[in-house]
């Protein structure tokens, strides 16, 4: 009896614990959601002046920023594409064929995800700048690309740790070549593992503002527009586009791992 | 007949093995290795007075770096990364073993919880916290209320706000680690230990704790490391009174204008980097724990 209801007050502990960690990492969130329906018009836009929703109408209005938020996406989908592609073929060379310097190129894989993003930012503006490659959108999915790289090759790596490469053989033994076979055989084993890498690479790609802030040159992207926008206060059309953001990559996972919010496996 | 099987291995794998591990290779070398020794080489240069950067060497720039402003600044880097890397084990391994644990079916969602905020542009949730903090924010307005403070407290630009930062910046490097260590953890050997009349807490000091430790060590390297160098929590929530090391070298690449310095800067940043993963290696940690 005594022990149940010992065990009963271990277990209210743990929930009161855990809905306070999670109070602590969505208070902020809350706060840009409240601040995107903000009336107010005056700097720095934090007393409240009322609910209104017009921040979602003038939105579309404030071209500097969707403009950001639009390269944004731009350097996001076209440096993901990048680094799937040269992360896969990296990740499957890798693990196929031995060759010379193998482990160098093992331990380079992880200097981008080890080392301060800031180093990885000015070693890069330093190079642009020393061999004059105008800074601006390149330079951006240059530097992108190349921290978003070992990450799809991390988890491709993972997928191929219970890969079976006798099924390979056989289609080559059945006549496919090379090439049909990465495709048709290859790829489609190793998706998940791609999907997943891709994925990640969007994420840090869209979020990214170390990085982006020493590459970027005149090109603005959305987190640098923030960053901008702070030293003023964070006006309520950046809010307002950031919960629009917020509740599309709510949607983005509903949609696509719905099984999630139904029970675990 | 065997050595010319194996020639011929070779050359029929050269040009694929080329194809798909070239592009991966040119591109750490051109953008990982070229610019780190571009930052070495630049670190023992000077700028002239238009703050151009003279190639010819000089150790000027390592001679500053012993200033005492700046040897200020990397001690009190080193006690906010510190700092932030207890705090985010003692919160993140409790957090993390509940909801590794947890028999509820909602488990999936629980995690997914985790990853959602940091979804949400990570400057805009920071400067979230300065509103939350300021005098007017939410924080005072609520303790006012309750009547627990009488005024405004002064929560802002203190060296504990950067913290507060880091860590809801950081923490979930500390619980993802955690979280797939805790769950692989064999729930019969928890039971096998209390059986055989160990106390939960011999339990958890003699067998969770040293099955679980790989998390801890990947968690931290992963938290203290970008601690150094996050320059935009020290500059919202810090106003200049919690500066870290990447404060020190934005300011050379911004501002500043004194690129050879901020070089020098980032050298000692990638010292220590080095030694702290050649710590982890030592101590058993797995480099592939890191990545993901």
């Amino acid at each position: 009896m005594k022990r149940r209801r010992k065990e009963k007050m271990h277990k209210r502990i743990n929930v009161i614990f855990c809905a306070l960690v999670y109070t602590f990492l969505f208070l902020p969130i809350s706060v840009i959601v409240v601040n995107s329906m903000n009336a107010t018009t005056s700097k720095p836009y934090l007393a409240w002046k009322g609910f209104t929703l017009d921040w979602y109408v003038k939105l579309w209005d404030n071209t500097a920023l969707l403009e950001a938020f639009g390269n944004t996406m731009i350097i996001a989908i076209v440096s993901t594409i990048l680094a799937t592609i040269i992360g896969t073929l990296g990740a499957v060379g890798m693990y196929k064929y031995k060759f010379k310097g193998k482990g160098i190129i093992d331990g380079l894989l992880y200097i981008p995800v080890v080392i301060p993003e800031i180093v990885l930012g000015i070693s890069l503006l330093t190079i642009f700048a020393r061999v004059d490659i105008p800074r601006g959108m390149l330079t951006l999915i240059l530097a992108h690309v190349t921290f978003c790289v070992p990450y799809v090759i991390f988890n491709v790596r993972a997928r191929l740790a219970g890969y079976d490469s006798s099924i390979e053989e056989a289609s080559l033994d059945l006549g496919a070549n090379r090439i049909v076979t990465f495709f048709e055989i290859t790829l489609p084993v190793l998706a998940p593992g791609i999907s997943g890498g891709a994925l990640l690479a969007f994420t840090l790609s869209i979020d990214d503002v170390i990085i982006s802030y020493f590459v970027n040159g005149q090109t603005m992207t959305y987190p640098l527009k923030v960053m901008e926008s702070i030293k003023s206060g964070v006006a309520p059309d950046v809010n307002a586009l950031s919960t629009i953001i917020l509740i599309g990559t709510i949607l983005f996972v509903i949609l696509t791992q719905g099984n999630l919010f139904k029970k675990a496996k | 007949m065997r050595k010319k099987h194996s020639k011929h291995e070779w050359k029929s794998n050269t040009l694929p093995s080329i194809v798909m591990v070239g592009p991966v290779t040119l591109l750490l070398l051109f953008l990982v290795v070229a610019p780190l020794i571009f930052v070495a080489v630049m670190s023992f240069c000077r700028t002239d007075q238009y703050y151009n950067v003279v190639y010819q060497f000089s150790v000027e720039n390592y001679i500053k770096l012993f200033n005492a402003d700046y040897v200020k600044i990397y001690g009190q880097s080193i006690i906010i990364a510190l700092l932030t890397t207890i705090i985010c084990i003692l919160v993140g391994y409790p957090f993390a073993y509940i909801i590794a644990r947890t028999k509820s079916k909602r488990k999936q969602l629980l995690y997914m919880l985790v990853i959602i905020p940091f979804w949400t542009n990570s400057l805009i949730r920071i400067y979230g916290w300065r509103s939350l903090l300021g005098t007017n924010g939410w924080i005072n307005t609520v303790l006012q209320f309750l009547h627990l403070t009488d005024g405004p407290l002064d929560l802002l630009y203190k060296q504990g706000t950067t913290v507060l930062g880091m860590v809801y910046c950081l923490i979930p490097f500390m619980i993802l680690p955690l979280y797939t260590a805790i769950e692989k953890l064999d729930g019969s050997l928890l039971e096998a230990s209390s059986d055989l009349g160990a106390k939960p807490v011999s339990t958890f000091l003699e067998v969770i704790l040293p099955l679980t430790s790989s998390g801890i060590f990947s968690g931290s390297i992963m938290v203290f490391i970008p601690c150094l160098g996050y320059f935009f929590v020290s500059n919202i929530l810090g106003g200049g009174n919690s500066d870290v090391i990447g404060n020190l070298i934005e300011r050379q690449f911004k501002s500043g204008n004194n690129w050879p310095l901020g070089a020098a800067l980032s050298i000692i940043l990638i010292i220590v980097t080095l030694i702290l993963v050649k710590i982890y290696q030592k101590m058993g940690g797995d480099m592939e724990s890191l990545g993901v």
